[in-house]
């Protein structure tokens, strides 16, 4: 065989470990990668399954807290009016009356009336609830609107903090009656004859 | 035969450092994704452990519709108590 075929087989000796080297080379590689994505794969299947009823949720949460504030909403107008209720809520947020309420549309163009801490009709309101109105009685639509058993406590709050706190002395009422250890007001002509104005003749 | 070798000096010259230098770039180029693989998997991992909590949207949800519930006996007890503004 002459030289140059020698050569010539060497040299493709050569071409094909240097395929053969870099191939399995990259063969490893992207097996790495192969498994590297198998593990990919399966942590974004895990968020997939994960983030799949957040949305439903986060909707439902959404459409209970919407029916929340339309509740507190409502009510609110139904009991304060809605010229009244919008100036309530700015009294405490500033500002908040500009936007209005989400169920009523015509609240954006009502000027808020200036209501100061002392709101009349509500404070009347109010005490009238603490002092004369039965609320200890039971709704006729639902369970009792307060603590029947224990109704007096909010009624005493209403009174001056000294009787509240119970404290454990306090001055002791008198005792008063005709078997009271101190007479009050005792009177010398008791069991005398009474007096007899004297007569103009 | 000046063929044969003008062969062989074009095998080991030109295809040799062809073959070598394409072959050498592929290997690169699959041996450059295994860490951005390795990083994405990381990333994937976390974002999966992250969203572990979302399971307890179902408890944020239920404390929603309690409270709501609160708030609607609440409200209801007020609109029996309370007078209407009109």
């Amino acid at each position: 065989m002459p030289a140059a075929g020698v050569v010539m087989i060497i040299a493709v000796v050569v071409i094909v470990l240097a395929l053969v080297y870099y191939l399995v080379s990259t063969i490893f590689a992207l097996r790495k990668i192969a498994s590297g994505l198998d593990d990919v794969i399966r942590d974004v299947t895990g968020i997939v399954e994960k983030s799949a009823p957040v949305n439903g949720i986060v909707t439902a949460i959404n459409v209970q807290l919407d029916a929340g504030v339309d509740l507190l909403e409502g009510l609110l107008v139904k009991k304060a009016g809605l010229v009244d209720a919008l100036g309530l809520v700015d009294g405490l947020y500033p500002g908040a009356a500009a936007a209005g309420f989400r169920a009523f549309p015509d609240s954006t163009t009502i000027e808020a009336p200036r209501i100061g801490e002392v709101y009349t009709k509500g404070t009347l309101t109010l005490a009238r609830l603490g002092r004369e109105a039965p609320i200890a009685a039971a709704s006729p639509a639902g369970p009792a609107l307060r603590n029947i058993q224990y109704g007096s406590l909010n009624a005493r709050l209403l009174y001056p903090e000294q009787r509240q706190s119970a404290p454990e002395k306090m001055p002791r009422s008198p005792v008063i009656g005709t078997d009271a250890p101190v007479q009050y007001e005792q009177r010398d002509d008791i069991g005398r004859p009474r007096k007899r104005l004297p007569t103009g003749s | 035969m000046i063929l044969w070798w003008i062969g062989d000096i074009v095998l080991l010259v030109v295809l040799l450092p062809v073959v070598v230098f394409l072959l050498r770039r592929v290997l690169e180029a699959a041996q450059s994704i295994v860490p951005s693989v390795s990083r994405i998997g990381v990333a994937a991992a976390a974002g999966s452990n992250d969203l572990d909590a979302g399971a307890l949207l179902l408890t944020t949800q239920d404390q929603v519709t309690q409270t709501v519930a609160g708030v609607a006996n609440y409200g209801g007890s007020l609109d029996v108590i309370l007078d209407d503004a009109d």
